[in-house]
């Protein structure tokens, strides 16, 4: 069996689970910003009935 | 209360962090390669502990599921969801650590043999429950539905962790010890557990995390019907 290319997969394999993880804590961050925006403007909405779009 | 989860996550990822570590410098530094793999066999650390979370997750998302069918509460619909799209994201890692593995192995990226197959079935079924949260807007209904489907997933699961049992296939036959296994070398064993509790702390967090975003979605829907009373 090829040593190197053996070694090459095993690197790729770790990578990919700690890349697959580090994507989906990405998408967790992203989504809690614009939830956040999202509850400000709501919340600026039922303040001020008048701004309602 | 804020400041509890705050704390408990901060101690979590302390946890996780030095579990990790620990379990990585053994996996690198002190085990030595298998005789007929080489160093690829290393996956299987990421591999099993994925598959292991990734199942719990499932499982604790059904619980969630039935919890919700038995009270119709929202909070344990939107807990479910939350578990399942964390235990999502490591049946993932599985999918892609094995087609890694398999390729040096067995030569293929891919094989249809009972396991892989069903494997398969259970990740699409589970990206289906949130995909189907996501073309439902009407909550009590998106809720229903999504735990039906998540009871439906549950099942599949119990095909996939036997489908090395009731059919011959290419995947390897059970290896550790409390499945009756015993086809590893002493000591190799040990870093799987450590690193499924490692990994458990970290969809602990996650799933704390997705819980509060899902609080929040609920907090903008409710005062959008505020807004809209008016």
């Amino acid at each position: 069996m090829d040593e190197a290319r053996n070694l090459s997969y095993m690197f790729y394999g770790f990578a990919a689970a700690f890349v697959i993880l580090a994507i989906y804590v990405a998408s967790l961050a992203m989504r809690e910003r614009k939830l956040r925006t999202e509850i400000d403007r709501v919340r600026r909405m039922v303040e001020d009935p008048a701004k309602k779009q | 209360m804020t400041d509890t989860r705050d704390r408990i996550m901060l101690l979590l990822t302390a946890i996780c962090a030095v579990m990790l570590t620990v379990s990585l410098y053994k996996i690198f530094l002190v085990l030595p390669d298998e005789a007929n793999q080489g160093a690829i066999y290393r996956i299987v650390y990421v591999h099993v502990p994925a598959i292991f979370t990734g199942f719990t997750g499932f499982f604790v998302a059904l619980g969630g599921s039935a919890a919700y069918l038995a009270t119709g509460k929202l909070k344990y619909d939107a807990f479910a969801a939350a578990v399942t799209e964390v235990a999502l994201a490591f049946a993932t890692i599985v999918l892609a650590t094995g087609m890694i593995w398999g390729r040096i192995i067995w030569g293929i990226w891919w094989a249809w043999d009972a396991r892989l197959t069903t494997m398969l079935v259970c990740w699409l079924i589970y990206a289906g429950y949130l995909m189907l949260r996501r073309a439902i807007e009407e909550p009590t209904q998106r809720a229903r539905l999504s735990a039906v489907v998540s009871i439906f997933g549950c099942v599949d699961i119990l095909i996939v962790w036997k489908s090395i049992e009731w059919w011959r296939t290419q995947h390897p036959a059970p290896v550790l010890s409390v499945r009756d296994g015993g086809g590893m070398g002493p000591g190799m064993e040990a870093p799987i557990y450590w690193n499924w509790l490692a990994f458990m702390c970290l969809a602990v967090i996650l799933v704390m995390v997705r819980t509060r975003q899902e609080r929040m979605a609920g907090e903008i829907d409710s005062l959008r019907r505020m807004a809209h009373s008016y």
